[in-house]
């Protein structure tokens, strides 16, 4: 985009903005606008699920044992760590130290890593054991009834939590190369922000998705 | 906890920096954590129909402690206050009048639902 | 603020957005919303006519009761494009992304959009989601019917459904980015003294459809990704054998979909209210309830969706539910046209050619939206659930209503936007031509309706033919009235009176401050507004006014 209009202005002020507030302020509620097209991009998977988990509460309790809760809740505890090495980057990001920013998003992409490949076992879990949902899925040894369809909102569900995951890590990756080349020194620059409230969002969903998907039949 | 440093530039959202400081970070990180450990915790316990109450409750305030402090929520303008909460009011729509087909299909007896007659 | 060296050249005559740059880099590559408006008002005629294309395929062949022109399979495919084109393509982004685009900036005195790269993103994003869908045109086509209801286009079509359904779903992220864009401009880029109270009831009106955009849109995105993975890996989410229930897909897809009807006609009535006010000459009348009318049908758009399901297998209470609130809509909407009225009385009222399509408009809008109340009726759907009374009821609103505003609107701000007059004689005669050809291709499509025609059929018996013919010959002077508008708006580019700024002598930030063309930056310094919109005759001398009423 072409910045030259006007001879005046701030660094990292777009040309059509007034004052460093108003584009701070627009792009803050820009990024919540595109939240709550997420909220709602997951809502119609969260909308199958209430909906065939009250038709089929039992089926759905045993396929849901079939997870594994205990890397299920590792995977909780490692999220919620990259959600706070994100949250340290922004603060970071706000006082303008380059190197704290690289550091704390580097610690966040690692983390989602380690999430990922945790995801990684867990589906080739679900390979070995017939559970991808298809034509050769089997529960238990014989062609699954409606316990298919909770894998296929699990992986529908963690899937796209997943591919939201490799979005994020790729654009924290980029920040943490800006933040070297130093775009981030001056005010004005909230990329690192904006990116933060989008990896917290991410996290949110796994908030929700961990004691749906894993912990449905522990009790029983 | 939160360096004084430095804050005060930019044009001065609401008075000044819109994070908060370092200590809520680490409390609510540790909260966070106490939250998923609580949720295995009660799932293993038979609490009948309120299971998932439960799960649900506890997911819900852990949400909103991110919502509101690792997103800046609580810092922030009246518009973004309305941004956050717009979101789940219509996917509470969503959710809740797609089970309110569901749930009464049942209510007329001539209806043979095979969705939910199994 | 703009003590550029540049603020001279921008008062030239020459320097506006269109003759900065001629270049194809400059169009392809411009952040300009201007210049991105004009980019969309090219793409939506395109597949405006290429809808329209498929309509008269639809009508040649049901000229006849047989089944002459094309076989079934191919009807099927017909009228499916036609719809897909018509809804995702062109009426989904026509006035949001041409003249919303192009005005709401200007309306509330902004340089830009708040994101000028997402914008020209959303275009790219249209064209490919396009680009897509016409691929599956070119490779046969689809013949779910534009709705993709499961399990036919899950399981059973053997049609190009993936391809089409990927091409919707790209298409709908433009519809999220124009939605959020607005959103954001409206709140943040109002221009000093621009109060949201003295917005133009146009904004008002983008800024709910961008509500439902940002709300409804992402929602079609999972269903049509869902109807991906069950065609491909047979997962089972709407399939019964596997305990899957295809009526959940129906209401994924109507929680976007009826809100979309609302995306097709808000912006619509956003154009009528400008237009009614300056061809009336006054205020419009009620102009807080009609600003709150227009939130009001964002909202209630999204707890109506049900009566698409009365007979789908829905739960009857779930239906009477969604049949009550499905009769609340028309009281914001009577809000809005009882206020248009209004405003129309003792106005200084000028039949000018997009005043002719306003009134145009009110007739249609009004029998379309009074027709829709029979459809919420639970007993009467029964009787004409799937006829052609629902096919006559929508066109009433969307063609009647938001194609006749689309038409009203850029016969309107055409002057502004290219700064020459369209001919204005010939405007009138074609507006005209709309108007009956409307009728007579749609009116009888009630009547077939109520007689029983199932609509999604190409043979039909002898006794409905009468109507039928009658329907086809409208389409026919429809298709004219379409054509020609087209061919003068482009012949005026050329041989055109020039526009001065203000040819209507409206109101508004557009016409009152804005150059005809605007420059790149819209204004030559940020307006500051300093009363309400559409005071007019307020600053004419007593004397003049009462001219202006009496003439």
């Amino acid at each position: 985009m072409s910045d030259s209009h006007g001879g005046a202005h701030v660094a990292n002020l777009a040309h059509h903005f007034e004052d460093l507030e108003q584009q701070r302020e627009a792009h803050t509620l820009g990024m919540w606008a595109f939240l709550i097209t997420e909220i709602l991009f997951f809502g119609g998977l969260f909308a199958a699920y209430v909906v065939y988990r009250t038709a089929y509460p039992e089926a759905f309790a045993n396929a849901s044992n079939q997870l594994d809760a205990r890397l299920g809740g590792i995977n909780t505890a490692v999220l919620i760590g990259s959600s706070f090495t994100m949250v340290l980057a922004v603060h970071a990001a706000e006082r303008r130290r380059k190197r704290a920013i690289f550091g704390w998003l580097w610690a966040t992409v690692v983390l989602g890593a380690v999430f990922l490949g945790v995801k990684y076992v867990e589906y080739s879990h679900k390979w070995e054991h017939h559970l991808i949902p298809g034509p050769n899925f089997l529960f238990e040894g014989a062609p699954g009834g409606s316990e298919q369809l909770f894998f296929a909102l699990y992986f529908a569900m963690t899937g796209l939590h997943a591919f939201h995951m490799v979005i994020g890590a790729g654009v924290l990756i980029w920040l943490s190369v800006l933040a070297l080349k130093g775009r981030f020194d001056l005010p004005g620059r909230n990329a690192v922000e904006m990116a933060g409230l989008y990896w917290h969002f991410v996290d949110l969903v796994w908030i929700f998705l961990f004691p749906l998907l894993y912990l449905l039949g522990r009790h029983a | 906890m939160s360096s004084s440093h430095e804050s005060h530039e930019a044009g001065g959202h609401d008075g000044g920096e819109h994070g908060h400081g370092l200590g809520a970070y680490f409390a609510v990180f540790g909260a966070l954590l106490v939250g998923t450990w609580l949720t295995v915790w009660i799932a293993e316990k038979d609490l009948g129909a309120w299971n998932t109450p439960v799960a649900l409750g506890i997911a819900c305030t852990k949400a909103t402690l991110v919502v509101l402090y690792f997103m800046h929520v609580r810092a922030s303008s009246k518009v973004v206050w309305l941004a956050a909460a717009i979101g789940f009011v219509f996917l509470v729509i969503l959710l809740g009048f797609t089970i309110s087909d569901y749930a009464t299909r049942e209510w007329l007896e001539i209806y043979s639902d095979p969705l939910l007659s199994r | 603020m703009n003590a550029t060296p540049n603020a001279a050249s921008l008062r030239a005559p020459r320097d506006n957005y269109i003759t900065t740059d001629y270049s194809w880099r400059s169009w392809l590559l411009t952040v300009d919303h201007k210049r991105i408006g004009i980019l969309y008002l090219l793409s939506v005629t395109g597949f405006f006519f290429l809808g329209g294309l498929f309509a008269v395929l639809l009508r040649l062949e049901l000229a006849t009761p047989q089944g002459d022109l094309v076989q079934a399979e191919t009807y099927n495919k017909l009228f499916t494009m036609h719809g897909l084109v018509m809804i995702f393509f062109f009426l989904v982004p026509s006035i949001p992304g041409v003249l919303g685009n192009f005005f709401v900036p200007i309306m509330i005195g902004a340089k830009d959009m708040a994101f000028p790269r997402l914008n020209l993103l959303s275009w790219y994003v249209y064209m490919i989601g396009g680009a897509v869908s016409f691929l599956a045109i070119v490779m046969g086509g689809v013949d779910t019917g534009w709705t993709f209801y499961a399990p036919y286009s899950s399981t059973y079509s053997n049609s190009n459904v993936a391809v089409t359904a990927v091409g919707v779903f790209i298409t709908g992220f433009s519809s999220i980015l124009t939605g959020l864009n607005i959103l954001v401009t409206v709140h943040k880029m109002r221009a000093p003294g621009m109060t949201w109270f003295r917005m133009p009831l146009f904004v008002w009106a983008h800024y709910a459809t961008s509500l439902i955009m940002v709300l409804g849109t992402p929602v079609l995105a999972i269903t049509i990704l869902l109807l991906a993975l069950e065609r491909l890996f047979h997962i089972g989410i709407f399939d019964p054998k596997l305990g899957g229930d295809p009526v959940l897909f129906q209401h994924l897809f109507w929680f976007y979909s009826h809100p979309a009807v609302y995306i097709m006609i808000l912006p619509a009535m956003g154009v009528i209210s400008e237009l009614v006010a300056a061809f009336s000459r006054k205020r419009i009348f009620g102009y807080s309830f009609v600003a709150f009318s227009s939130l009001a049908i964002a909202v209630l758009g999204f707890l109506v969706w049900g009566h698409h399901m009365f007979l789908s297998g829905q739960s009857v209470y779930a239906g009477v539910v969604f049949s009550v609130l499905s009769f609340l809509v028309a009281i914001p909407s009577a809000v809005k046209v009882f206020n248009w009225a209004a405003t129309l009385y003792k106005g200084s009222v000028q039949l000018s050619t997009p005043m002719m399509y306003v009134l145009g408009f009110l007739g249609l809008f009004t029998i379309g939206g009074l027709t829709g109340l029979f459809l919420a009726c639970l007993g009467l759907d029964v009787h004409v659930h799937d006829t052609y009374f629902v096919v006559a009821h929508f066109h009433y609103i969307m063609v009647g209503g938001a194609v006749m505003a689309f038409l009203g609107g850029l016969h309107y701000w055409w002057p502004k936007m290219f700064g020459k007059m369209y001919p204005e004689a010939l405007g009138k005669f074609s507006a005209v031509v709309v108007f009956i050809g409307f009728n007579l291709t749609f009116f009888p499509q009630f009547l077939l309706g109520y007689l029983g025609m199932p609509r999604r059929y190409h043979a039909y018996p002898d006794e409905f033919a009468v109507l039928n013919v009658l329907s086809s010959a409208g389409a026919s002077i429809l298709g004219i009235g379409y054509l020609l508008p087209m061919v003068y708006l482009i012949w005026s580019l050329r041989y055109g009176k020039d526009a001065v700024q203000n040819p209507w002598g409206a109101k508004g930030l557009e016409w009152e401050k804005a150059p005809t063309p605007p420059p790149t930056f819209n204004f030559e310094s940020t307006p500051v507004v300093t009363q309400e919109a559409y005071a007019y005759a307020d600053d004419l001398p007593a004397d003049e006014r009462a001219e202006v009423r009496y003439v």
